[in-house]
């Protein structure tokens, strides 16, 4: 994955006190933001379970974000992001335990005019103007952002008077994320905010992200993007299946999550001393071994999805001489999650697998 | 900011937000006359071929304007909520309005509101044909009170509407709505008088909305089948609880969803 690391906001300087940088934005207003209540966490999740029917989405979930961090929550399509997005937001009712956002209950009016939204779905009218739209969600809040300064932070000056429904993707997504900030927010939630925009208009809206946290919002966003997730948060909790499985800095996560994938053709057998060896490894997350035919005697096709692919490739060379086909790519985000799934069950897990396919082999 | 948030969370009405959601559903459309046109024009284009042309000589021009006039403010009352409310919900729109700061209720009143206005150009333009068009005779006070009957009448339908367009989805939502409008107003006597159907088809009226509407609107003239109207009204009353309380339960179906 090569990502170009751009300028990250200044971890130590988050929080309620003095924002980092200075920006165009509104400090002010921010700086005062509710002193008396720093201890309150922006989110605060208990033993939460949602199932639909039989379909467990939620299970026995825990997660605490500070305010003043930008959080990634990372994971596969259907790993529940959005189905705890939406019980934050109070779309959506927990079947049991306990969810508060900035110290009130989800869904609350007390917490709505405090937070702002984009959801990943939501379409508003096509007929009414940029400038129309965002009218509309100032008259929500008590204390707005004038309209001038959200259609500045957005980038829509010049695009105020055009009908939603003649905008851009890119356009109409800077649109959702100047109503999001319309009420001068504490908290923001982002749900998917970049997903089907191109790389441009992904870039201005991260560095709109960006100007958020220094400007002393907490904000949370989902993304199945490890680039996104690792560019942009202070924290990234990874789920799938419902679950946390990782929580995290985003160096610790990504060293975690990322996999290499090496693949080679060889003559060792699953029984080999080393692929035993390597199956126990706890850098080593999936191995797989497959007969493949080859001119008369047996080889195998040889697949090791591992975080060390350097250290993997060296013995298998020393060990098999005749290796051929070798190559080594970036794993998938779908495997790094079931790696980190599965390497909760340990490595005996990994040995089965070889095993399992040596049986079907 | 904090002081502020606090005025604002006690208990009392955003009429900020209550003004702008109705002036952007009102823009919103002005802004289709392709929608626009086409339900003001039905009702006249009605009127005028069935209780005008239709009708020449044949007496009852109160009735007839009255039974328009009906089927005129029900009509935007049922479209105007069921499928903008059943949109919104498929668009995601309503999901946003949920979870922002909006109230609730300056949903709703919005799209009331917009029943409303239509309903008020819906009626004053039958009376305009009706009182050009045929010898209809009707006082100042009369019509006020005509009008205050029929968009008061229109609130049922209103909850009907949202009761469709929060079950039903966006591409169904016409059908279903024209399903429930069109046979419910003809067997309520709305499009031939009620006292013309079959005897059997009388009976089935009292089971309809649109019927109980109609005969508190022509209670106002005086010239209403003649049961007491605080039948028709309660009748109109339970209906509007049943379709609430439809919606309410549609409502409860999304967000446990």
């Amino acid at each position: 994955m090569n990502t170009v690391i751009q300028s990250k906001p200044n971890q130590s300087n988050l929080g309620e006190g003095a924002p980092a940088h200075s920006t165009s934005g509104n400090i002010a207003s921010v700086q005062g933001k509710n002193p008396q209540h720093t201890d309150i966490p922006a989110i605060q999740v208990e033993a939460v379970d949602l199932s639909y029917g039989k379909v467990e989405v939620l299970k026995q979930l825990q997660l605490s974000i500070p305010k003043g961090q930008i959080i990634a929550i990372l994971g596969p399509n259907g790993a529940g992001k959005t189905s705890l997005i939406n019980i934050l937001l109070g779309l959506t009712k927990a079947n049991t335990g306990r969810a508060q956002v900035l110290g009130e209950a989800p869904g609350s009016m007390a917490a709505k005019l405090r937070l702002g939204v984009v959801l990943q779905h939501a379409e508003l009218a096509e007929n009414l103007s940029v400038a129309e739209l965002i009218q509309l969600f100032r008259q929500y809040y008590p204390a707005p952002l004038g309209l001038t300064e959200l259609l500045q932070r957005a980038g829509l000056t010049h695009l105020k008077s055009r009908r939603y429904g003649k905008l851009s993707g890119g356009e109409k997504r800077r649109v959702q994320f100047a109503l999001a900030l319309a009420g001068d927010p504490e908290l923001i939630f982002l749900d998917e905010p970049t997903t089907g925009l191109d790389i441009q208009s992904r870039q201005q809206l991260w560095s709109q992200i960006r100007q958020c946290a220094e400007q002393g919002r907490t904000v949370v966003l989902t993304t199945h993007y490890l680039e996104e997730a690792d560019q942009l948060a202070h924290r990234i909790v990874v789920m799938n299946q419902g679950q946390i499985i990782a929580d995290g800095a985003p160096q610790a996560i990504k060293s975690h999550i990322e996999l290499k994938q090496v693949r080679c053709t060889t003559h060792l057998p699953a029984q080999h001393l080393l692929l035993e060896k390597l199956a126990r490894d706890p850098e080593v997350a999936a191995i797989q071994h497959d007969i493949v035919p080859h001119e008369g005697s047996v080889r195998y096709q040889l697949r090791i999805d591992t975080h060390n692919a350097e250290a993997v490739v060296r013995a298998l060379l020393q060990t098999d001489d005749q290796l051929s086909d070798l190559e080594v790519s970036g794993a998938g985000l779908e495997q790094a999650f079931l790696a980190l799934t599965n390497s909760q069950n340990a490595g005996e897990t990994k040995v089965n697998q070889a095993k399992t396919q040596e049986a079907s082999a | 900011m904090n002081s502020a948030t606090q005025q604002h969370s006690k208990p009392g009405i955003n009429w900020r937000a209550q003004a702008y959601e109705a002036l952007n559903e009102l823009r919103r459309s002005a802004r289709m006359p392709m929608f626009v046109l086409p339900s003001l024009l039905f009702p006249w284009m009605f009127y005028t071929f069935f209780g005008v042309l239709f009708n020449k000589g044949g007496g009852h021009a109160a009735y007839l304007m009255v039974s328009y006039a009906c089927f005129g403010v029900i009509g935007p009352a049922l479209f105007g909520f069921g499928v903008s409310v059943s949109v919104d919900r498929q668009q995601g729109l309503l999901s946003l309005k949920r979870a922002v700061a909006m109230p609730v209720s300056a949903y709703f009143n919005a799209k009331i509101i917009m029943s409303l206005i239509f309903g008020l150009i819906i009626i004053h333009g039958l009376l305009v044909i009706a009182l050009t068009m045929t010898d209809l005779s009707i006082s100042f006070g009369q019509w006020i009170a005509l009008a205050t009957v029929l968009l008061l009448g229109a609130l049922p339908f209103c909850a009907l509407g949202l009761a469709i367009g929060i079950w039903v989805n966006a591409q169904a939502a016409p059908a279903v709505i024209n399903l429930v409008y069109l046979p419910s107003a003809f067997l309520s006597g709305l499009w031939i008088p009620i006292f013309l159907l079959p005897q059997s088809l009388q009976q089935v009226a009292w089971i309809l909305p649109p019927y109980h509407f109609s005969q508190l609107c022509y209670g106002v003239l005086g010239i209403s089948q003649g049961y007491p109207m605080t039948i028709h009204l309660f009748a109109l009353l339970a209906f509007t609880v049943l379709f609430l309380a439809l919606a309410k339960k549609g409502y409860q179906r999304i967000s446990d969803r």
